[in-house]
C-alpha cells in the first residue's frame, strides 16, 4: 500500500528495501539485513521495510512517489567478497543499466515503470555486498552474515542524517 | 545449408533462458529450448516440516510467489486428506484470481506487446484520429482526445529526453511491425494506463495475503487472516468493500481494453494466427474449488488429444486418478541422471545434476521433460480456454465468442476456432481467461461475504501428521498453467519434493522418445525476416509468457547481463 498508515503527502516517505533469493545463499543478505532492521528498531510511520525477494512489478504500488528509497542487495562491482559498498548519485542510473546485481530482472523493469508514471523516488541510495556464494542454501556464507550488522548500521545512518527518528529496540537485540 | 542463431537470454521474461534455431530458407526448420540456471529447491526441503515448504517454494520465483505457496499447502493437505475451511478456500481463491488477474495484463502490455507495438511510429500519429479510433472499439472513459494528446506528448518528452531506453529491447522499425501510428499510440496509451491498472490487483492480493510481494496467510489447513465484522485488526466488511472497488476497476480495463487491444493486435496481424501452433495436445487442471474437499470447480480441467474438443478427458477432483497416473518426467535431454533410463513419476522424481555442456543430440537443459501418459503437452491459457469450451462453460464461452466476432469484424473478414491455435491464439487465450477470471474475482467475493453473513468465521483446521508414509499432491491452474507439488512425507518431514510447473511443461527439451517440447515445435516453420533480430521468435515465445525461474534456477550471474543474437 502507497499510503498504509493514511498520513497524506507531507510526510516525507521512505522505504528501506532488501532484495535477493533467500534460497541462494549470500543472495539473501539484503533481505536479512531488513529483517534485522525490523528486530533493532522501531521505524517510524512513514519509513516502511520491505522484503521484496525478486519480486517485481508487484512492488510498484509501494515504491511509487516516494523521498527517499535505500535498497539493500548483493552486488558485483568487481571487488573482493565480503566488500560493503554505497552507491548513490550519479552512479545509481550506471548502476541499474549495467544490472551489477545477478537478479535485476524485476527492479530496473519498476523503476522503469515509475518513471513513465512519473513517480520515481526523489533519491535512491544502493548499499551493497559483494557475496561469496550464489549456491543454493538457506544459510549465508558466515563471512557475509557478519557483514550484516555493518549493512544496518549504514541504513540506519542513512535515515538518521535524512531526519528519520529511529527508536532503538534493545530488548529484542539479543 | 542451413543458419544457426542463438538467443541467449530471452529478454523480458523472469529467469534464463536460451533458444536456438536453425533456419533453411527463411524458416525455422529445428529448434531447441534451454533452460539455463539450475533449480534445486527440492533439495533444500528434504528433511524439513511439510508445514514449512510453501513460505520456501514461494522463494523460488520473483513473479509467481502466490502460486507456490498454494500449490504447496494444497499438496500437504492432500497427503493428510485433509478439507479446509469454505472461508479459506475462498480466501485463497480471491488471492489465486487477483494475482492471475495482475499477471495477465503485466504479461500482455509490460512484456510482450512492444513486439508488435512500435512506440517511435506511434510518435508520427494524430492524437485526435486516435482517439477516434480508440472509441469507436471501446467505451473506456480513457480513450479521449484529451488523454491521447497528453500521451503523446508524454512519448515525445521521453524519447526528446534519450530515455526511449524505458520501453527496453523494442525492436523498433523492423520489417515485421505493421501497425498504424495511431494503432501504435493507443497502444502505447494503454501501456500507460495499464502500470496504473495493475496496482489495483496487486493491492488485492497484498490486503488478503497480509503482505506483498510474499504473502503471509498461507498454512497447512486453511488461512491465518481472523474474520471479524468489528474489529480494525483483522479483514473486516470495510476492507472487503475496498477490494470489491478494485475489482469493479480491473473488470472495467480488462474487458474494455485489453480484450479489445489483443483483439486487434490478432486482426492487424492475421498471418500470425497461423503462426506458432506446435504441440496441440492440451493440458489444464481444474480450479477454484467451491467446497471444502476439492470436488467441486468454478473452473474445469482436462486433457483434449491433438487438439479435439469432442475427445476431451476431464480431471475433476483434487484426488483424481487419471491427473495423477499420467504425469511422468525425462531427463534424457536434461542434466540430471536418474538412477535407470526411463521417465520417472514425481513421487520417485530424482534431482541428482549431471552437467555436459550443450549437446544437440544428447543433454541441453537444466530442466527436465515432463509428459502426460507419454505424451507432450501444452499447457497455459490455451489449454485452459479450450478445456472450458470444451467443458462447456459459459463463460469461457461467451468470452471466446466475443473475442473472435471482435477479430473478424476488425480484419473484415471471418476468424474461426482454429486460429486460436497459434502464437497470437495464446495471447487472445491469456485475454479470454482474464476475462472470465475478473468475473470469478467478484463471485468468490460475494461468496466470501455470503458465507460470513451466515456466521462461519472458521479459517483454519489444524493439520496432523501420521507416523510413517503418506504422500499427496497439489495441483493449482496458475496463470501460466498446469502447477503440481508432489509430496511424500515420512514421520511428519518432507522425504521427497517435486514442482513440475508450468514452463517445464511448455519450455522443456526433447522428451524419452526425443519429440521436441511446446516451445520447439510451435518454432517450427516460423519465417524470420532478419536473422541478425529474429523478431519473430520472441513473438512466439513471449505469447508462452516464460518464467524460467520457477522452472530451473540460477547459477550463472555476471554474463546473464548481456543480450547476445548470434548469427553463425
Amino acid at each position: 500500500m502507497a499510503d498504509p498508515f493514511h498520513l497524506g503527502s507531507h510526510f516525507m516517505r521512505a522505504v528501506v528495501l532488501g532484495i535477493g533469493n533467500t534460497i541462494l545463499t549470500d543472495e539473501a543478505a539484503g533481505v536479512r539485513a531488513v529483517e534485522a532492521l525490523e528486530l533493532a528498531f522501531k521505524m517510524p510511520a512513514e519509513v516502511q521495510l520491505i522484503d521484496g525477494g525478486t519480486s517485481g512489478m508487484e512492488m510498484i504500488e509501494d515504491l511509487s512517489n516516494l523521498d527517499f528509497l535505500i535498497v539493500i542487495d548483493v552486488v558485483k562491482t568487481g571487488a573482493a567478497a565480503g566488500t560493503v559498498v554505497k552507491i548513490a548519485g550519479d552512479q545509481i542510473p550506471v548502476f541499474f543499466r549495467s544490472k551489477l546485481s545477478p537478479h535485476q530482472i524485476g527492479l530496473p523493469d519498476v523503476l522503469a515503470s515509475l518513471e513513465l508514471l512519473d513517480t520515481m523516488p526523489k533519491e535512491i541510495v544502493v548499499l551493497g555486498v559483494e557475496p561469496i556464494s550464489l549456491e543454493l542454501g538457506m544459510e549465508m556464507t558466515p563471512a557475509i552474515a557478519e557483514t550484516i550488522p555493518q549493512l544496518v548500521e549504514m541504513a540506519v545512518a542513512e535515515l538518521v542524517s535524512r531526519g528519520y527518528a529511529l527508536e532503538p529496540l534493545t530488548a529484542q537485540v539479543a | 545449408m542451413s543458419q544457426r542463431i542463438t538467443i541467449d537470454p530471452i529478454t523480458r521474461i523472469e529467469g534464463h533462458l536460451r533458444i536456438d534455431v536453425d533456419i533453411d530458407g527463411g524458416k525455422v526448420n529445428k529448434a531447441w529450448s534451454s533452460g539455463q540456471m539450475w533449480r534445486g529447491v527440492e533439495l533444500i526441503l528434504l528433511g524439513r516440516d511439510p508445514r514449512d515448504a510453501w513460505a520456501i517454494t514461494q522463494r523460488i520465483c520473483g513473479v509467481c510467489t502466490t502460486v507456490h505457496a498454494i500449490t504447496s499447502v494444497r499438496a500437504v493437505e492432500n497427503a493428510l486428506k485433509m478439507e479446509i475451511p469454505l472461508n479459506a478456500q475462498y480466501i485463497r481463491n480471491l488471492i489465486i484470481l487477483a494475482h492471475s488477474v495482475h499477471d495477465s495484463i503485466v504479461h500482455f502490455y509490460h512484456l510482450s506487446a512492444l513486439d508488435w507495438v512500435d512506440v517511435t511510429s506511434a510518435l508520427k500519429a494524430d492524437p485526435d484520429k486516435t482517439a477516434i479510433l480508440g472509441e469507436s472499439l471501446s467505451s473506456w472513459h480513457l480513450n479521449s482526445k484529451h488523454e491521447m494528446r497528453r500521451v503523446h506528448e508524454r512519448l515525445k518528452h521521453f524519447v526528446n529526453g534519450g530515455q526511449l531506453g524505458i520501453f527496453t529491447n523494442g525492436y523498433w522499425g523492423h520489417p515485421a511491425m505493421k501497425l498504424s501510428p495511431e494503432v501504435n499510440l493507443l497502444a502505447v496509451a494503454h501501456y500507460l494506463q495499464a502500470l496504473e491498472v495493475q496496482r489495483k490487483a496487486n493491492k488485492i492480493v497484498s490486503i488478503l495475503g497480509s503482505k506483498t510481494p510474499h504473502i503471509q496467510n498461507v498454512a497447512v489447513g486453511g488461512v491465518a487472516n481472523p474474520l471479524a465484522t468489528d474489529s480494525q485488526a483483522v479483514l473486516t466488511v470495510e476492507r472487503l468493500m475496498a477490494i470489491k472497488g478494485w475489482i469493479d476497476e480491473l473488470a472495467d480495463f480488462v474487458k474494455n481494453v485489453y480484450l479489445i487491444d489483443v483483439a486487434a493486435v490478432g486482426a492487424f496481424y492475421p498471418e500470425w494466427t497461423a503462426i506458432g501452433k506446435g504441440i496441440t495436445n492440451y493440458l489444464s487442471v481444474p480450479d477454484i474449488p467451491l467446497d471444502t474437499k476439492g470436488t467441486q470447480f468454478a473452473f474445469p480441467g482436462g486433457f483434449i488429444e491433438g487438439g479435439d474438443l469432442a475427445k476431451r478427458k476431464p480431471i475433476t477432483s483434487f484426488n483424481d486418478e487419471y491427473w495423477i497416473k499420467g504425469v511422468e518426467e525425462s531427463v534424457k535431454h536434461s542434466w540430471y541422471n536418474y538412477d535407470k533410463a526411463g521417465a520417472l513419476h514425481p513421487y520417485k522424481g530424482e534431482t541428482t545434476p549431471n552437467y555436459t555442456h550443450f549437446k544437440d543430440d544428447a543433454k541441453y537443459s537444466w530442466m527436465k521433460s515432463p509428459t502426460f501418459y507419454g505424451k507432450v503437452a501444452q499447457v497455459g491459457p490455451l489449454a485452459r480456454v479450450l478445456n472450458g469450451l470444451a467443458a462447456g462453460h459459459e463463460a469461457t464461452t461467451q468470452y471466446a465468442t466475443a473475442t473472435l466476432d471482435t477479430v473478424s469484424a476488425l480484419a473484415k473478414t471471418k476468424i474461426g476456432l482454429d486460429a486460436m491455435h497459434s502464437t497470437i491464439g495464446r495471447h487472445a487465450a491469456r485475454a479470454i481467461s482474464c476475462c472470465v477470471n475478473v468475473d470469478l474475482l467478484a463471485d468468490q467475493w460475494t461468496a466470501l461475504l455470503t458465507n460470513m453473513g451466515k456466521g462461519d468465521l472458521a479459517t483454519f483446521n489444524k493439520p496432523v501428521f501420521p507416523k510413517g508414509e503418506v504422500m499427496g499432491v497439489g495441483f493449482h491452474e496458475a496463470p501460466r498453467g498446469a502447477l503440481s507439488h508432489w509430496v511424500v512425507i515420512d514421520n511428519g518431514k518432507i522425504k521427497n519434493y517435486q514442482c513440475v510447473v508450468p514452463s517445464t511443461w511448455n519450455a522443456c527439451p526433447r522428451n524419452e522418445k526425443d519429440e521436441p517440447g511446446p516451445y520447439e515445435a510451435s518454432l517450427l516453420n516460423t519465417p524470420i525476416a532478419d536473422p541478425e533480430k529474429p523478431l519473430e521468435v520472441l513473438r512466439t515465445i513471449h505469447s508462452f509468457d516464460p518464467c524460467i525461474a520457477c522452472a530451473i534456477h540460477l547459477t550463472d550471474t555476471v554474463s546473464g547481463t548481456a543480450i547476445s543474437v548470434k548469427a553463425v
